[in-house]
C-alpha cells in the first residue's frame, strides 16, 4: 500500500456547457484529495470542486458543520460513482449548516446524497443522477434528507431513483423549490413530515409524479405540506421500485398521491396527462402493504386535504392497476378516463357525525369542474361515486414555511 | 505460553508509549509507543493492556488485537448509566491481520498459534491496519493506520487504503479500511450528544476472560486489579453478552449479542438509524426489534421479503437478506465488510427460525 500522495492535478477544462462533460480523470487521485478535505474541513470552509468528471470508488461523508461544498456548476463538477466499491451513498452528511451547490453526483450504488439528522441545509443547483435511465438496480433515493430540520433544496435535479428522486423524510420545515425530477419512481416525496412547501418544480416522466405520505412505525408523523405552483406531467413510467418498498405499490400514471397525511393543500399547479390519475388520495389500507402491522397511534386516514384551483388536463385514461382499468371501462367506457382525482373512500367512522365527517377532517375541493372519484375500496368498490357533495367545503389555508436562515445562502 | 501481563518475560526495550494532540498525529503507529513491530513480534508495549471481547464486530473475517492504554495514575469510572468511562489521554487500538500458513490468509474463528509471549508472532500473521482511538480533551478521535507491505510499519492513511485479499477458501476480496471520518459512521453511536464514544470497552463485552493473555482472569477484574478501574461492582453482578459461536450461550442471548455488537451503534434509539428499528441488547418491544415490522426506506434492502423478522422464517426477513448481501444499496452493516458472515448469518437464521408468532 503507498502513502497518500498529494498530485496537483491538471485538470481539463472543457469550454462548452454541454449535458456530458467527456471529460473523464483517472481519479484515485482526486478521490483521496476530496476525502482530505472533507475529514481536515473547519466550520467555515469552502471546499471547491473543480470542473471535471471524477471516478470515484469510495463514498464521501462530512461531519464538520457549516462547510460548504461548491462545484462549478452541475454538469461541470461531477462526482461519478459507476465504480463504488464502499459506502452506501455517495455523500453521506451528518451535520449542520450545510451548503451543497452546483455540483452532480451520478451512478452511486445506493442513495446520491443523504443528509442524515441536519439542521439548516441548502442544497441548490446540485444534480443527482442515473445515467443508466430508470432501472431497479439503480440507487433508491436522490436527494435525501432524513431527520432535518430546516431544509431548502432548491434549482436542482434528480433523475432516475429507483425509490424517490427528491426525499424529504421525518423532517420539519421544508422548501423543494425550481427543482426537477425525472424518470424516478417517485419524483418528489414528502414522508412523515411536518410543514413541507413545495412549489415551482417539475416533476415529470416518472411513476408518480409528487408524493405526500405518512408511514407507519416512525416516531414522527408528518401534517401540512402545501404543493403549489408545479408542473406534474406524464408520470407514467413503469413502477421500477425494488419489490417490497412503500413506493413498489404506487401505480405508474400518478401525478399527485396523499397517503395517510393530513392538512395537505394543492392548488395552482399545471397537472397534466398522468395517466392513472393526476391526484390520488389514499389511505393506509389500500397500500400495498396494508396488510402488516402499525404501531399504536398510526392514523392511516388521509384527512384535511384540500385541493383548490388547479389546472388539469388529460389523464386518467390508461389506469395501472386490473382493478381500475375494469373499474374504468365499466363506468367511463373504452375510450373514456378516470376523472381527474381519485379517492379510496376510506374513512374514520368514529369520527362520523350524522355519516359525515367533521369540515375540518374532510377531503375539500374547489377546483372548478374537477370531479374527484371515490371507487369505494373500503366496500370492494360496491358504491363508487362522484358525489362530491360532502366535498364543496373549504379549509383554512396553510401558512408559507419560512426557513430561519437566509434563503439566499448559496 | 507466558502471561504477558504478569511480568514474566520482562520487555527488553524501553520504547514509552507517547499520546499526541491534534495538529502533532504522526505519520507512524510506532511513534505511538503502543503495538509495534521488533525482533519477529508485534509487540504489545508495557502498560498496554490486551482485552477482547465476547462477541465482536465481524470485519470479513479478519482478527483482532485490542489494546488499552490509560495516562499513568488515571483511572476509568464505572456507573450503571454511562458504564466504563476512560479518563483524556486514553488510547485504544485495534489491529487487523489474517493468521497465515504456507503463505495462505486463513479465514478460521479461532487460532492460537499467532500469539506470541509479547504480543504476535510475525510469522503467523498478516497485519493489515491498526485504528486508534485517542481520547482528546475535546473527545475520541479515530485514526487509521495501515501496514506496509513489508509489515514494518503502519502508516497513518486519514483517506483509508484497500487491499485485495484471497482467504485460504479461495474468496477474494477488496478489504476496505475506513477514512477517519468513517469510523465516526460507527462510534458517534448517539446523535444527540454527536461525539464518539467506545463500542468495545462496554462491561457487557469484556466481562470475560481473555481468551490469550493472563487467561486466568476476568478482564474486568483485572483492571481493578492493576489499578485503572478501581470502583467496580463484582463481575458476576454485571451483565455479560454471550459469546456467539458458544454452545454454553443460549441461542437467543447468542443471536441478541451478535445484533449488539454489530448493529446497535446504528440501530439504537438515538442512533444513526432512521427505520425506528432497535437491535441493541436492551430492546425488548418486539416491533421495534424487527418483529412484523414493514421496511420504511429501505429501497433494495428489504429483498422483496415483508419483515424484518418475521418469526419461524429466517428466509422471508429482512434481516438475513441484508446480512447476506454485499450490494452496497442492500447491505448490512453499509460499512467494514465485503465478505458475508456466512456464519452469522446462520447464527441469525437459526434464532428467527426458533422464534414464535405470526404476523
Amino acid at each position: 500500500m503507498t502513502r497518500i500522495t498529494l498530485i496537483l492535478l491538471a485538470i481539463f477544462l472543457s469550454a462548452c456547457d454541454e449535458r456530458r462533460n467527456e471529460t473523464t480523470l483517472v481519479s484515485e487521485d482526486y478521490q483521496k484529495i476530496l476525502q482530505q478535505q472533507l475529514i481536515l474541513a473547519e466550520e467555515g470552509d469552502v471546499i471547491e470542486i473543480p470542473e471535471g468528471k471524477f471516478e470515484l470508488t469510495r463514498g464521501l461523508s462530512l461531519k464538520i458543520d457549516g462547510v460548504t461544498i461548491r462545484g462549478a456548476g452541475m454538469n461541470r463538477s461531477i462526482l461519478s460513482f459507476k465504480g463504488q466499491i464502499q459506502g452506501a451513498q455517495g455523500l453521506i452528511v451528518t451535520a449542520d449548516n450545510i451548503t451543497l451547490v452546483d455540483f452532480a453526483v451520478e451512478d452511486t450504488k445506493g442513495d446520491a446524497i443523504k443528509i442524515n439528522k441536519c439542521k439548516n441545509l441548502v442544497i441548490r443547483r446540485v444534480r443527482v443522477e442515473w445515467t443508466n435511465g430508470p432501472d431497479t438496480d439503480n440507487g433508491a433515493y436522490g436527494l435525501y434528507p432524513v431527520q432535518c430540520e430546516q431544509v431548502l433544496i432548491d434549482s436542482s435535479v434528480a433523475i432516475g431513483a429507483s425509490d424517490a428522486g427528491i426525499y424529504v423524510g421525518q423532517s420539519n420545515n421544508v422548501i423543494i423549490k425550481n427543482s426537477r425530477a425525472e424518470y424516478n419512481v417517485a419524483g418528489i416525496e414528502i414522508e412523515n413530515t411536518t410543514n413541507a412547501d413545495v412549489f415551482d418544480n417539475v416533476a415529470a416522466y416518472n411513476t408518480a409524479g409528487i408524493l405526500v405520505f405518512n408511514m407507519p412505525n416512525i416516531p414522527k408523523t408528518g401534517f401540512a405540506t402545501r404543493v403549489f405552483r408545479n408542473r406534474i406531467v406524464m408520470n407514467n413510467t413503469r413502477n421500477f421500485a425494488a419489490e417490497g418498498g412503500a413506493v413498489a405499490g404506487v401505480p405508474a400514471g400518478s401525478g399527485i398521491v396523499i397517503n395517510s397525511n393530513d392538512q395537505v393543500e394543492i392548488f395552482d399547479n399545471d397537472i397534466a396527462d398522468n395517466e392513472t390519475a393526476n391526484i390520488i388520495i389514499s389511505s393506509y389500507f389500500s397500500t400495498s402493504y396494508s396488510d402488516r402491522s402499525t404501531a399504536p397511534g398510526f392514523d392511516p386516514y388521509p384527512e384535511a386535504i384540500y385541493i383548490y384551483g388547479n389546472r388539469f388536463s388529460g389523464g386518467g385514461s390508461s389506469p395501472d392497476s386490473v382493478e381500475l382499468k375494469a373499474l374504468k371501462i365499466a363506468h367511463y367506457g373504452l375510450t373514456g378516463h378516470l376523472p381527474d382525482i381519485l379517492w379510496d373512500g376510506f374513512v374514520n367512522e368514529s369520527l362520523l357525525e350524522n355519516g359525515k365527517l367533521p369540515e375540518s377532517r374532510s377531503i375539500c375541493i374547489q377546483n372548478g369542474d374537477a370531479v374527484m372519484l371515490n371507487v369505494d375500496m373500503a366496500h370492494d368498490y360496491k358504491d363508487v361515486n362522484e358525489d362530491m357533495s360532502a366535498h364543496h367545503c373549504q379549509l383554512p389555508k396553510l401558512p408559507a414555511v419560512e426557513l430561519s436562515f437566509d434563503i439566499e445562502r448559496s | 505460553m507466558c502471561l504477558l501481563l504478569s511480568g514474566c518475560l520482562p520487555h527488553q526495550d524501553e520504547t514509552v508509549v507517547t499520546f499526541f494532540n491534534k495538529g502533532e498525529f504522526p505519520a507512524r503507529l510506532s511513534e505511538w509507543g503502543i503495538v509495534y513491530v521488533k525482533s519477529g513480534e508485534l509487540v504489545v508495549n508495557k502498560g498496554v493492556i490486551p482485552y477482547d471481547l465476547n462477541t465482536s464486530l465481524f470485519t470479513d473475517y479478519a482478527h483482532k488485537l485490542r489494546t488499552v492504554w490509560l495516562p499513568p495514575g488515571s483511572t476509568a469510572t464505572y456507573d450503571s448509566l454511562n458504564d466504563i468511562k476512560l479518563p483524556p489521554g486514553s488510547i485504544v487500538s485495534k489491529t487487523f491481520y489474517y493468521p497465515r500458513q504456507a503463505g495462505e490468509l486463513l479465514n478460521v474463528a479461532k487460532s492460537d498459534l499467532q500469539y506470541s509471549s509479547h504480543g504476535l508472532d510475525m510469522e503467523q500473521v498478516r497485519l493489515i491496519e491498526t485504528r486508534l482511538l485517542v481520547h482528546l480533551e475535546s473527545g475520541w478521535h479515530g485514526l487509521p493506520y495501515v501496514w506496509n507491505d513489508s509489515q514494518t510499519e503502519a502508516w497513518l492513511e486519514i483517506t483509508g487504503a484497500t487491499a485485495q485479499l484471497t482467504l485460504k477458501d479461495e474468496q477474494q476480496f477488496t478489504y476496505v479500511v475506513p477514512d477517519s471520518n468513517q469510523c465516526q459512521e460507527c462510534h458517534v453511536d448517539n446523535f444527540t450528544t454527536g461525539v464518539m464514544n467506545l463500542l468495545g470497552i462496554k462491561s457487557r463485552h469484556i466481562n470475560k476472560n481473555n481468551s490469550h493473555f493472563n487467561k486466568s482472569k476476568n478482564q474486568l477484574v483485572y483492571w481493578q486489579e492493576v489499578g485503572i478501574l478501581p470502583e467496580l461492582p463484582p463481575a458476576h453482578t454485571l451483565p455479560r453478552n454471550a459469546i456467539w459461536d458458544s454452545p454454553m450461550d443460549t441461542l437467543d442471548h447468542r443471536a441478541r449479542s451478535y445484533l449488539d455488537i454489530n448493529c446497535a451503534h446504528c440501530h439504537n434509539p438515538n442512533g444513526a438509524d432512521t427505520s425506528a428499528l432497535y437491535l441493541d441488547i436492551s430492546e425488548s418491544d418486539p416491533l421495534r426489534l424487527g418483529m412484523c415490522k414493514p421496511p420504511v426506506a429501505a429501497g433494495q434492502g428489504s429483498g422483496g421479503r415483508l419483515f424484518g423478522i418475521e418469526p419461524g422464517n429466517a428466509e422471508g426477513s429482512i434481516l438475513t437478506f441484508r446480512m447476506q448481501s454485499l450490494d452496497l444499496n442492500a447491505m448490512m452493516p453499509e460499512l467494514g465488510r465485503s465478505t458475508v458472515h456466512n456464519e452469522g448469518v446462520r447464527l441469525i437464521g437459526n434464532w428467527i427460525n426458533a422464534l414464535e408468532g405470526e404476523c
